[in-house]
């Protein structure tokens, strides 16, 4: 399969924080060509590992981008055979109203995120935020069949299908951050093209959403030398401070600012300028919010570098980001793995 | 084991200074394990060795409670405090709390304008004395308090403070007794400072490196009047958890504490609980990582003197674990 | 003096190098080793042969600043805040803008040009900017590049009676006392470490915690004093010239009982005066360090500074005196026993 399929795969399946499993197979039939190993560990983290080809000791990248997407789970079936939902994940509860959802119990079943119709609304009801108590799931059953085929503590997740809008944008549910995992598939399809001494962890993990867990415990048996998280950035949009975001189809961002060291930085920047590929600079003056952050700081410390792909809308089911950006972002992965060596590696201990 | 549950939650252990719940625990277990010993955090840790060639289980339950730190005495005598893990000013007006060498004081507040308004900075705890100097003959800055709340037996019921989570230890305190022919290496740990960050279990779950981790706790219900959406109930068994703010239990370490519930007729309810926290959380990303889950006690007014929880509910905690434990683990 | 070149580095949390330069120079022939990690923490290794337990000393070398994060067309400069800073405290104040320190002011509205209401109500930062005098957005990105850090432009000088004024006292006033202990005897395997990355999350000590594997941990502070009018006596948390502040409790950590009682009998003992940090708000690098691997005994004491987390704030050379004083104490009682 290649990228654009592999993108539009891992966007319409279902792989809520803490499910990830689902979407093993996929990820198996992707990645199992490109590398030398895969595997997925005790939290449902994919791990695909080419090795380089440098002597060993030879030094050791990590990338890591999350598999998990944010969700719902059913916490009570009531009278009548409506579902109450909790949130997985940090989801704006404001789009749910009218959503259509996949429920995932015995059998994958349809439900809308039912309303009050418009005519039936108190006078400035309509202004109020609805919250998530009040909020119900109808999957067209009574109480008695519901509980056949569901049980408490399955997972929602939004039913949306991928679409290609116009100027290569595309958009979809879950692109936070699978277009990460597309992006370090374009990174190893590059690798195979070029010298590598490094070898190369390329960490689809787990549980990010929900406390960035899958990194902590990868990372920590991995011991890389180099980390880098590919994550979602904050595309442009109307109403957004233009400071706080980065603008699609111009590259991806680099994140700059105390979670990434700087030589990292430096070095991609330089990939950046090999591989022909533009790139804007991400001012994070703190938590980045992504793997990077647990990673930074496994055992003795790993220094770490981040690439973000803007992303418009995100934490909602219409995430849109350019094609061409993740394109990119692979490719400057890839040149920046090529010139990772012992002596770079090296040169990141500070005196 | 209302008696054990009686002296358990009786003793005085806020987050920080577990010694004298970690010296009842200790007596009660001494015969029953194979080793015993304590961390440099304070956690206590149980061993027994397995006759097979089973897992390596961690259990977890913790000895501390939450409580008050003094941070001030004023010239009049009266108390200024802070919290000691998660406490609702609401709950803790007209309550009394001990320290730890037996002062009793009474929590009250300034006046404020609206409930909402009610906050720790504006309430102080009387000891009945009647200057600074009286005052500081019996406490000092620093010093630690716990709610008073007696063990109540109201028959299937019983309720006192610090349930949460001494109901979790006086089960694996029982299931020690109770546990039979068991192919696992288990540790049960006894851990401190969950109440502040389930600190106690991150560390002793780096020490002992489990390939399961299983963690006893309590957990809310939603069966009190107009009560938040909560499918867990009083008397309706052992309640297995999926998730709550803090993880999600391992799928399949979960659907097969189901199934041994279901295969050994144990009563059990399904838990979502959209808050709080468990030392299953620490356990889980200890290292590489470790699959865990959690058994929990379903309990009425939780972080007040008086827990609740049904003896029935217990019971099935200590015979799932027990179950559990005396079979594979398989998932 | 030290305390003087520290608090006038500019070492913002990511780019401690100019601070964990002077400390390097002043201890070198003091202790066995310097070690740097990949993150930027300096750790000073002595006598690593000795008897005893590991003992880890820990203070921060990074300060609360601001990022460079934009331009206006105008040529101003937009920033970020690194750390937890009062928004109130930034308007009408001078920083120093990277390795050049370009000059910067952080301007507002002139009053006059204010609506009475505007005056009510304070500036929030993204509502602020840095003008270097520059005239376009192009010399703007000449002279200063995205992400590049600014800090506040403070000069450190004796004010008062015995009381010093500078930027970044939290924490390099902790360092100082760390730099003083260092520069002891102990007869005991002593890490001195100069953490990075506190003030956004205490990354630093997570780290060199996880290297040291010490077995006995100590963090030195700056903290918090608001001995100040509009403050509640109760709400003060310490006051200057009361000695070194014990940590009760904050938001990281409990401190390890035995140590604290031994602390305060120590001071007592040597009649060396001693006060306790007074609220549970906050946390500091023993957050980490306590739950580094297996677990480690830890405690906190601190410096008292007015006004941390702003342009200048101010010490008690005499706490800072105290604090050495204590702090050589316990160390004296750990090579004679003293276990947790």
């Amino acid at each position: 399969m290649d990228a654009r399929q592999l993108l539009k795969a891992l966007s319409e399946a279902a792989g809520v924080s803490g499910f990830e499993q689902e979407l093993e197979p996929l990820l198996r039939e992707a990645f199992e060509p490109l590398v030398d190993e895969v595997r997925t560990d005790v939290l449902g983290s994919f791990i695909a590992r080419k090795d380089g080809s440098g002597p060993p000791p030879r030094p050791s990248v990590m990338l890591a981008a999350h598999l998990d997407e944010i969700g719902m789970m059913v916490t009570k079936i009531d009278e009548q055979g409506f579902l109450r939902l909790t949130r997985v994940g940090g989801m704006d509860k404001r789009i749910l109203p009218g959503m259509e959802v996949m429920v995932h119990g015995r059998r994958p079943l349809a439900g809308i995120i039912g309303t009050k119709p418009p005519h039936l609304l108190e006078p400035g009801e309509s202004a109020k935020a609805l919250k998530i108590e009040d909020l119900f799931v109808d999957v067209g059953l009574d109480r008695e069949r519901a509980q056949e085929a569901i049980a408490i503590g399955d997972l929602v997740t939004f039913h949306r299908p991928y679409i290609e809008l116009a100027n290569g944008l595309v958009s979809g549910k879950s692109l936070d951050d699978r277009c990460g995992v597309v992006a370090m598939y374009i990174c190893l399809e590059w690798l195979k093209r070029l010298q590598v001494q490094a070898d190369v962890y390329a960490v689809a993990t787990a549980q990010e959403e929900i406390g960035g867990k899958g990194a902590i415990v990868s990372t920590y048996d991995i011991v890389p030398d180099v980390g880098i998280a590919i994550d979602v950035g904050h595309g442009d949009s109307p109403g957004v401070p233009e400071d706080h975001t980065s603008p699609l189809d111009k590259g991806p961002a680099l994140a700059i600012g105390p979670n990434i060291h700087p030589k990292i930085h430096e070095l991609l920047q330089k990939a950046a300028k090999d591989a022909g590929v533009p790139v804007s600079t991400e001012v994070v003056p703190g938590n980045s919010g992504t793997d990077a952050w647990n990673m930074q700081v496994s055992r003795s410390g790993v220094p770490t570098g981040l690439v973000s792909i803007p992303l418009r809308y995100m934490h909602t089911s219409v995430e849109t980001l350019s094609f061409s950006d993740l394109e990119r972002a692979g490719k400057l992965l890839a040149f920046f793995i090529a010139t990772v060596d012992r002596s770079f590696v090296e040169g990141l201990t500070w005196s | 084991m209302k008696d054990l549950v009686k002296r358990l939650t009786e003793a005085f252990g806020p987050a920080g200074s577990e010694e004298l719940v970690r010296e009842v625990i200790a007596g009660e277990v001494q015969g029953l394990v194979d080793e015993l010993r304590t961390d440099a955090l304070g956690n206590l840790i149980a061993f027994r060795k397995g006759n097979g060639n089973g897992k390596r289980v961690m259990l977890a339950a913790h000895m501390d409670e939450i409580g008050v730190i003094i941070t001030a005495i004023d010239d009049q005598g009266f108390i200024r405090f802070s919290n000691i893990g998660g406490l609702n000013p609401h709950a803790l007006l007209g309550k009394r709390v001990v320290f730890a060498g037996g002062t009793t004081g009474v929590i009250s507040s300034e006046p404020v304008d609206e409930p909402k308004d009610l906050k720790l900075q504006k309430m102080f705890i009387d000891i009945g004395a009647a200057d600074r100097s009286r005052a500081e003959s019996q406490v000092g800055i620093g010093d630690m308090g716990v709610f008073y709340g007696p063990f109540q037996d109201l028959g299937d019921r019983v309720v006192a403070k610090a349930m949460d989570d001494r109901i979790g230890c006086a089960i694996l305190v029982q299931a020690l007794r109770e546990l039979g022919s068991c192919p696992h290496q288990v540790w049960a740990v006894f851990t401190v400072q969950e109440e502040v960050g389930l600190r106690g279990a991150r560390t002793s779950a780096y020490g002992i490196e489990p390939d399961v981790g299983i963690a006893l706790d309590v957990t809310r219900v939603g069966d009190t009047p107009k009560s938040r959406t909560m499918e867990v109930s009083l008397g309706k068994g052992a309640a297995i958890k999926v998730t709550d703010s803090s993880l999600i239990c391992h799928p399949g370490l979960r659907r097969h504490l189901v199934e041994m519930a279901k295969a050994h007729q144990i009563p059990h309810q399904l838990e979502v609980l959209e808050m709080g926290g468990t030392d299953a959380a620490s356990i889980q990303v200890a290292r590489a990582g470790v699959p865990a889950g959690v058994i929990s006690i379903p309990s009425r007014y939780i972080h007040t003197p008086s827990e609740m929880v049904d003896m029935n509910d217990v019971r099935a905690c200590v015979d799932l674990l027990v179950k559990t434990l005396e079979g594979e683990l398989r998932f | 003096m030290v305390l003087r070149r520290l608090s006038e580095a500019a070492g913002i949390s990511g780019q401690e190098q100019e601070v964990r330069a002077i400390i390097r120079a002043e201890l070198e022939g003091s202790v066995h080793r310097l070690e740097g990690d990949t993150i930027g923490n300096l750790i000073a290794v002595k006598n690593p042969g000795a008897p005893g337990p590991r003992v880890m000393l820990a203070a921060h070398m990074d300060e609360v600043g601001l990022m460079i994060s934009g331009y206006e067309r105008s040529g101003m400069l937009k920033f970020r805040k690194v750390g937890g800073i009062d928004d109130r405290v930034l308007v009408s104040k001078g920083v120093r803008i990277g390795k050049d320190r370009i000059p910067g002011v952080i301007g507002a509205k002139a009053i006059h040009l204010q609506e009475p209401k505007e005056r009510e109500t304070p500036l929030r930062h993204d509502q602020l900017y840095i003008d270097i005098g520059a005239k376009s957005k192009e010399e703007a990105e000449k002279k200063v590049q995205l992400g590049e850090y600014a800090v506040f432009d403070t000069a450190y000088s004796e004010f008062g009676e015995g009381l010093v004024k500078g930027k970044a006292l939290d924490d390099r006033i902790g360092c100082a006392v760390l730099i003083s202990l260092l520069k002891e005897d102990f007869n005991l395997p002593v890490y001195g470490c100069f953490t990075v990355q506190e003030e956004v999350g205490l990354r630093g000590a997570a780290v060199s915690a996880y290297r040291v594997n010490p077995q006995l941990g100590l963090a030195v502070e700056g903290t918090v004093c608001a001995d100040v009018p509009g403050v509640d006596a109760e709400a003060q948390v310490t006051a200057l010239g009361r000695g070194p502040a014990l940590t009760i409790a904050d938001a990281g950590t409990l401190p390890n009982r035995a140590m604290l009682r031994e602390l305060i009998r120590l001071a007592r003992e040597s009649n060396v005066p001693y006060q306790f940090r007074r609220t549970t708000v906050g946390a500091t690098d023993a957050g980490r360090i306590h739950l580094a691997r297996e677990g480690v005994p830890s405690a906190g004491i601190a410096v008292p500074c007015r006004y941390i987390h702003s342009p200048v704030s101010v010490a008690s050379l005499e706490d800072f005196q105290n604090t050495v004083k204590l702090l050589t104490l316990f160390l004296r009682s750990v090579e004679g026993g003293f276990r947790p």
